[in-house]
């Protein structure tokens, strides 16, 4: 069933993205020309060839766009063709000098959706390749990213819900914890992660505590926060049918609190994906947030970007999950 | 300097040391039949590999024990030629049984699986070229090398036990081992995985303030407390007549960050080891105001670490991972050898950089972004033996700027932490059993006075030099 406010919302979604594009490809994109060739003087040939530069190598570096100054001083060094080719080249050796014949290196530019967009079919055309420890396509990556939020959320939500029944149905557990929640809540993942690989001493269970333990919290509160606000004619009415208190949690309490529930489970989902690229870019080695640093790391910040659209389709397809999730627990009074 | 003297070219000295002093002949194949000198090129291009090498220097004792001297043996390849010089060779000595000879010698290992360390620098280019060229399989060992975020992370990853060894800065496996920053753990100064290869870059609109006296205010940012970069940076301020700690900041940041705060005007500079300094070239967005050698040369920078305990308990193992990346050390020295350790760790399961940038600082021909081209072949060098005088510097400047918090007898101290003789007695070791290998700082005097700034320092006046310099901390 497609409503016409539906269609209306997607075209204006999809010309937001097109005229954003539009104006990211306009400001970045620089127009390959190559090396633009140096042109030098008769007089400025013969001094190099004085000093023994090949003629064929004066032709060649002139093309490449270095200018005199750099060329008289490589004639200088009595540096060959052969050596400067060790060293990455004439043009990897002319481009780094500021001059206004030379266009900015490729390195230092912001990257154009079009070349964000050949990185994105690369990685999307291969995500499971395996080029060594340190470098692995983005489908194992996430796929290692997932499991570690998966196992650091269960172990948060099986702590949480409990506890927060506890505080929920408890004024007096709700008083003494509330300092300690209050507290500890508003931590990073960075603070933690140090503390953590200290006391642990596993890198591993620390990005799994550290998922843990920023993850716990909106699902503590939000379960204490439903739980606490039950009405309480449901409760007495439990009470006249003389439920034990287990059984009022699970059957009358679990049902009524679970939207709010459910929501704090959402907004925990949320941060345990957040919290992930903050743990793994400690961690190394594998997880898609180690990838972000990674290309960080080597400056590459087309492919950082599609780390990171990768980061945030994943977060939005958690989030979708627990929305249907939301959808089946609601009810109308 | 070459690393790689092949036993089977007429035109070279394999084992004549004076034949190497008086340099060897321009084009190592002039003057051969083009098929011997296209079967010699064959062979240097693939003596890196990791199941070559091995043969290489069997052959080379083989040559020796048969032919004696160069004069001899040079003689004869030049009559036999050099192709059935190789199958007469073959058939009188199998070189595959002695082969597997000397991979017996290999067992006995106690552990064969191992973690290493690496923070992606050139600095780490033994310990990560030798992943990538295969130095470690030649000795039996199955070696992972992680990636690390930064050094406070890997050296709590050393602390904690995950990693078996790893790449540290040198004054790290000290601070370690004396608990400065952390809990104690002693740690050992195994060897140098490089020399120099550290810079001083600045933003590029500092291009006309480069006299240090005038950078009263500055940002400057260095890649950790427990660093040669923050230890050589003070002493250079200090020096031109500022306090390290109040005339001038000094942040840590990982070296990641640099060029992107470099770019972004919040440091005016930083101390910190390469790709970084001339990725800032590359990018334009800094210039190189000096290389660190120019401050003291053949200074040292990163080095291998173990743990006590991991020595303790894997004699063997340590000896195979010792004698492993001090090869891959020597390999890296040469002129080779630069350029194939530079296309290996590009990828981005290593450096992740453009091997341009890697290729610039490996060889040395590199423009420093002030519009000059240089020529510095040691810019940064690979002399694996770590000195005694190294070490009482490193320990008497922790001292100078309090972070060792009183005063101690730093030569003592340095010969417990810095594995000068052991190392030393491998690379002899080393050098006997493969004629093809040098280290050109093996025969050094680890205790010789080192010159710093112009100025000499003797490991056993330490104290009495950091007393003498300025702003120091321990009057």
């Amino acid at each position: 069933m497609i409503r016409p406010s539906d269609i209306r919302s997607s075209l204006l979604s999809l010309a937001i993205l097109l005229s954003l594009l539009v104006v990211w490809q306009v400001t970045t994109h620089v127009p390959e020309t190559g090396p633009v060739g140096v042109i030098l003087s008769q007089e400025e040939t013969g001094s190099l060839l004085d000093q023994s530069m090949p003629q064929e190598d004066i032709v060649y570096y002139a093309s490449q766009g270095v200018a005199f100054t750099q060329l008289k001083q490589i004639a200088s060094l009595k540096l060959s063709r052969e050596m400067i080719d060790a060293a990455g080249g004439i043009r990897a050796l002319g481009i780094s000098v500021p001059d206004e014949n030379t266009a900015p290196t490729p390195g230092s530019l912001f990257p154009s959706p079009v070349r964000v967009g050949v990185e994105l079919w690369d990685t999307v055309t291969d995500p499971f390749y395996v080029a060594g420890t340190n470098d692995m396509g983005y489908g194992i990556q996430i796929g290692y990213s997932l499991l570690r939020v998966i196992i650091g959320y269960t172990l948060a939500a099986a702590v949480a819900i409990p506890l927060g029944f506890l505080i929920g149905m408890s004024p007096l557990a709700y008083k003494a914890l509330d300092p300690f929640i209050q507290v500890l809540k508003p931590i990073s993942p960075l603070a933690w992660m140090p503390i953590a690989l200290f006391t642990i001493g596993d890198s591993e269970l620390s990005s799994l505590f550290v998922i843990f333990i920023c993850s716990l919290w909106p699902m503590l509160t939000n379960t204490a926060f439903g739980v606490a606000g039950v009405r309480s004619d449901w409760i007495n009415v439990a009470r006249t049918h003389e439920l034990s208190t287990f059984r009022t949690a699970l059957t009358v309490i679990l049902p009524a609190a679970a939207p709010t529930i459910v929501t704090g489970m959402r907004i925990s989902i949320g941060i345990a994906w957040l919290v992930i690229v903050a743990a793994e870019m400690l961690v190394g080695g594998t997880g898609i947030g180690y990838v972000v640093w990674n290309e960080w790391n080597g400056l590459r910040l087309d492919r950082m970007i599609v780390a990171i659209l990768f980061i945030g389709v994943m977060g939005m397809l958690l989030d979708a999950a627990f929305a249907r999730l939301q959808r089946a627990v609601a009810y109308v009074e | 300097m070459t690393h790689f003297k092949d036993p089977f070219n007429p035109n070279i000295d394999v084992w004549n040391e004076c034949g190497e002093a008086a340099g060897g002949p321009a084009d190592p194949y002039a003057g051969l039949p083009a098929e011997d000198a296209a079967i010699l090129r064959d062979r240097a291009k693939h003596s890196l590999n990791p199941e070559v090498g091995m043969t290489r220097a069997l052959e080379s004792s083989v040559m020796q024990g048969l032919f004696k001297t160069d004069i001899s043996r040079r003689a004869f390849l030049r009559s036999a030629g050099v192709s059935s010089a190789l199958a007469a060779v073959a058939t009188v000595f199998p070189l595959s049984s002695l082969q597997l000879m000397a991979q017996e010698a290999m067992k006995n290992l106690e552990k064969t699986k191992l973690t290493l360390g690496f923070v992606p620098i050139t600095c780490a280019t033994p310990i990560i070229g030798g992943h990538a060229l295969g130095f470690y399989e030649r000795y039996g060992l199955d070696v992972d090398i992680v990636k690390t975020a930064g050094w406070a992370v890997s050296r709590d990853k050393c602390l904690n036990g995950e990693y078996d060894g790893s790449h540290l800065l040198f004054p790290m496996p000290m601070a370690m081992s004396l608990g400065i920053g952390s809990t104690a753990q002693p740690w050992k100064v195994v060897s140098n995985v490089n020399t120099n290869g550290q810079a001083i870059v600045l933003a590029n609109k500092h291009l006309s303030n480069q006299d240090p006296k005038n950078w009263r205010g500055f940002k400057f940012a260095v890649p950790f407390e427990y660093s040669m970069h923050n230890l050589l940076l003070r002493n250079y301020v200090a020096a031109a007549g500022l306090d390290p700690d109040r005339d001038i900041q000094i942040r840590v940041v990982p070296p990641p960050e640099m060029v992107a705060n470099l770019r972004s005007e919040n440091v005016d500079g930083y101390l910190a080891p390469d790709p970084f300094c001339q990725r800032a070239v590359y990018d334009q967005v800094g210039f190189i105001h000096k290389l660190t050698l120019d401050l003291w040369k053949q200074h040292p920078c990163c080095v291998f670490g173990l743990s006590e305990k991991f020595i303790g308990e894997n004699p063997n193992t340590t000896m195979a991972l010792t004698t492993s990346i001090l090869e891959a050390t020597a390999a890296a020295e040469t002129s080779e050898g630069r350029v194939a350790f530079a296309e290996s760790m590009a990828p981005a399961n290593y450096l992740n950089q453009p091997v341009e940038i890697l290729k610039q600082i490996l060889t040395g021909v590199f423009p420093d972004g002030q519009g000059n081209i240089k020529n510095v072949p040691d810019r940064i060098s690979f002399m694996p033996l770590p000195t005694q005088t190294m070490g009482a510097w490193v320990l008497s400047q922790l001292r100078r700027w309090n972070y060792i918090e009183s005063d101690t007898n730093y030569a003592t101290l340095a010969e417990d932490l810095v594995m000068t003789t052991t190392t030393r007695e491998r690379m002899r070791a080393m050098m006997v059993a493969d004629a093809n290998l040098t280290f050109p700082d093996a025969e050094q005097d680890v205790y010789a006075p080192a010159q710093i700034q112009g100025e000499e320092f003797a490991p056993s006046a330490a104290q009495q030099f950091i007393d003498s310099q300025p702003f120091s901390r321990t009057l």
